[in-house]
């Protein structure tokens, strides 16, 4: 028994190691077929990929803004080809509970708000993203899960927002105004 | 057999002496769950940390469970599932000064991720990765086998601690209150999906599924969970967690029919559109809806809120593409239905049919009532599963309890009347949602335990003993001895 998990267990990291080659290159329509795929295993490959390219010095930086649910705000440098998600466990960020399904689409607890100029730019959400979204506490017309969101160099210097509920909400959008 | 185990001090070879033969006895786990399960326990017993002090008494003696100093601020949590552990992780968090026991009644902690969430949804369980962090946290406990109300009161928590929330969920179920309900043949969902799940409680249901159709009861996400183990092609099945026992007589079963109850209609429908996208989806399958069900839905349609709009589009399209699926096993919505009887055989001894009153809507949308026609239906089926709702229970006479309600009175978290007493999950809501609703629900249990500790609302000049006060209770009332596993750990 032992040996067919550990057989299992190979076949599936090398699936994520798939993954992670093909949308470090830019392969985004891989992630709608694969995207069940477990997320720490595809993030454990993504960072040995991202390593490798870390090393020739060719990955480009990405400034993001997080602002957590009690309205803190973290920037980080962040590689392209990460997950929003990958971004919050890796950079070790302090947002309660986040990513609790280590994004398998199976919660909504990577929930993330953007502004409207960034959300209009990104990619379609397949329909899983949706039904997830559907159950979010506080979602907005510009509501994504992290997990599905993948950062590009477009979006150098955005911000995104931890929902709130309604009261800091309004706080939120009077203090980016 | 109390299971005293801090998540990262206990010494490997107890745990596995002592733990695992209980555990493969009490759940006989198939080999994937078995797995989980010893992952689960080889983190809990990965800590070889050598106890380092020996004068905080014999509990922290052996089992190295004392930090030094010892933390000022004892807060218990009652209940070892999503909600005490995400409460838990907040309360720790919070304070550098606080300990954080969790008293769970099985032995095994995350109580309905293990034992509720089905068996093919195993990315809903890795939320066990998170509980388990929280759980090795130098200031955080996790104390199984101890059945609060029984083998220590709730007086005699909060006595040991400055603040105990109660987490225990709902164990009970909703009885449909019919005729013929205690009839052979009729479950409850939660044993059902107790059993499927390896729940020490569920082992003997050994429900009977030699019949062409079953009937739920309720349209939540827990009956489809059940209508989809019924009906998933048995390859699938295989690939899950689920326990051996529920593989074997799920392989024998001949359930090719199952019919999902509801008293109102298709816009009022409970479950939500991932269990109803699986449900459409699932192979070897098709659906069976009736069209004079969703009579007037098209037009309605427009004015509905998304996530609502969405499951109602996602049924429609399911009527309008039956025909062209394929499968020789069928599931189907039957709305506007109530339960008013199950028929028994002609011998009296088990479940032939279900009596049905037809309903019709009074006013529209969520808040839409369910008014009897008159008309009555009859269906033949050999199983009634039914699936109207989890309950909480009173947990000790000194806890105020709403029984119409069936939860713990609260504002916000706060329990009535009861200074330093709070509660979080279903307890506290009442049994609906998603895990992210149970998480913010904790959150905010949690959040204001912090705001009363910090605010002194919660006295906390007074030295409190927290476990070194209720072990020698559990130890005196031989709580401690019932399996011997106890008596290892001390």
């Amino acid at each position: 028994m032992s040996k067919r998990v550990c057989l299992q267990s190979i076949l599936s990291v090398q699936k994520a190691c798939l993954w992670g080659v093909l949308s470090g290159l830019g392969f985004q329509s891989a992630r709608h077929q694969l995207h069940l795929l477990p997320r720490r295993q595809i993030s454990r490959c993504s960072q040995l990929f991202n390593a490798s390219q870390h090393n020739s010095s060719t990955t480009p930086k990405v400034l993001v803004h997080f602002v957590n649910q009690d309205g803190v705000k973290s920037s980080v440098t962040v590689s392209e080809g990460e997950t929003l998600l990958d971004v919050v466990i890796n950079k070790n960020l302090d947002i309660s509970g986040f990513g609790a399904c280590e994004g398998t689409l199976a919660c909504s607890t990577c929930h993330l708000v953007f502004e409207e100029d960034v959300f209009d730019r990104l990619e379609p959400m397949v329909d899983e993203e949706v039904d997830m979204l559907d159950l979010a506490y506080g979602v907005t017309k510009t509501s994504r899960l992290g997990c599905q969101v993948t950062v590009e160099g477009w979006m150098d210097g955005m911000t995104v927002y931890v929902p709130q509920d309604v009261k800091d909400q309004r706080e939120i959008s009077k203090g980016s105004k | 057999m109390v299971l005293f185990c801090k998540i990262d001090d206990v010494n490997s070879s107890l745990v596995s002496v002592s733990v695992m033969p209980i555990l493969v006895s009490h759940f006989n786990p198939r080999p994937k769950m078995r797995l989980l399960v010893q992952k689960s326990l080889f983190s809990i017993a990965k800590c070889t940390r050598t106890p380092t002090s020996n004068t905080v008494g014999k509990f922290n003696r052996h089992r190295g469970l004392c930090t030094s100093p010892d933390p000022h601020t004892k807060v218990c949590i009652v209940g070892g599932g999503p909600a005490g552990f995400y409460t838990a992780q907040h309360i720790v968090k919070g304070r550098p000064d606080v300990q954080v026991d969790v008293y769970e009644r099985l032995p095994v902690p995350f109580g309905l991720v293990r034992f509720g969430v089905a068996p093919d949804h195993p990315e809903v369980k890795n939320v066990i990765n998170t509980f388990t962090q929280t759980a090795q946290h130098e200031r955080c406990r996790f104390l199984g086998n101890v059945t609060v109300g029984k083998d220590v009161s709730v007086e005699e928590l909060r006595r040991a601690y400055h603040a105990v929330v109660l987490s225990y969920g709902a164990e009970g179920n909703r009885s449909m209150g019919v005729p013929g309900e205690h009839l052979s043949g009729v479950y409850s969902a939660k044993d059902f999906v107790g059993w499927y799940n390896g729940l020490p409680y569920n082992k003997e249901l050994r429900p009977d599924l030699s019949h062409d159709t079953a009937v739920i009861l309720g349209q939540g996400n827990v009956a489809l969970d059940v209508a989809r183990i019924l009906l998933a092609p048995l390859d699938m099945l295989k690939t899950t967690d689920i326990t051996q026992v529920a593989l074997d007589a799920l392989a024998g079963s001949q359930v090719r029919r199952v019919l999902i109850v509801g008293r109102r209609g298709p816009m009022q429908v409970a479950c939500t559109i991932k269990e109803l996208r699986e449900m459409v989806n699932l192979p070897g399958t098709q659906p069976d809806l009736l069209t004079e069900d969703f009579h007037g839905v098209q037009e309605a349609l427009k004015e509905l809120a998304r996530p609502r709009k969405r499951l109602t589009e996602l049924m429609l399209k399911a009527l309008q593409e039956q025909g062209a699926r394929q499968g020789d096993r069928k599931w189907g919505f039957r709305f506007l239905r109530g339960p008013l009887e199950v028929l028994p055989t002609p011998d009296g001894t088990r479940a032939a049919a279900i009596r049905l009153a037809l309903n019709r809507l009074e006013g529209s949308g969520e808040g839409a009532r369910a008014v009897p026609t008159g008309e009555v239906e009859e269906v033949p089926c050999g199983i009634v599963i039914s699936s109207i709702g989890y309950k909480s229970l009173p947990i000790d006479p000194a806890v105020p309890f709403d029984p119409r309600k069936a939860i713990v009175p609260n504002n916000m978290g706060r329990v009535q009347d009861n200074t330093g007493l709070y509660c979080s999950g279903w307890v506290k809501t009442g049994p609906t949602g998603v895990i992210a609703t149970t998480m913010n629900n904790s959150f905010d249990t949690g959040r204001v335990v912090l705001q009363d500790l910090d605010s002194g609302a919660v006295d906390l000049t007074e030295a409190k003993p927290g476990l070194q006060g209720i072990a020698p209770l559990l130890e005196k009332r031989g709580t401690a001895a019932r399996a011997g596993a106890y008596r290892d750990f001390s």
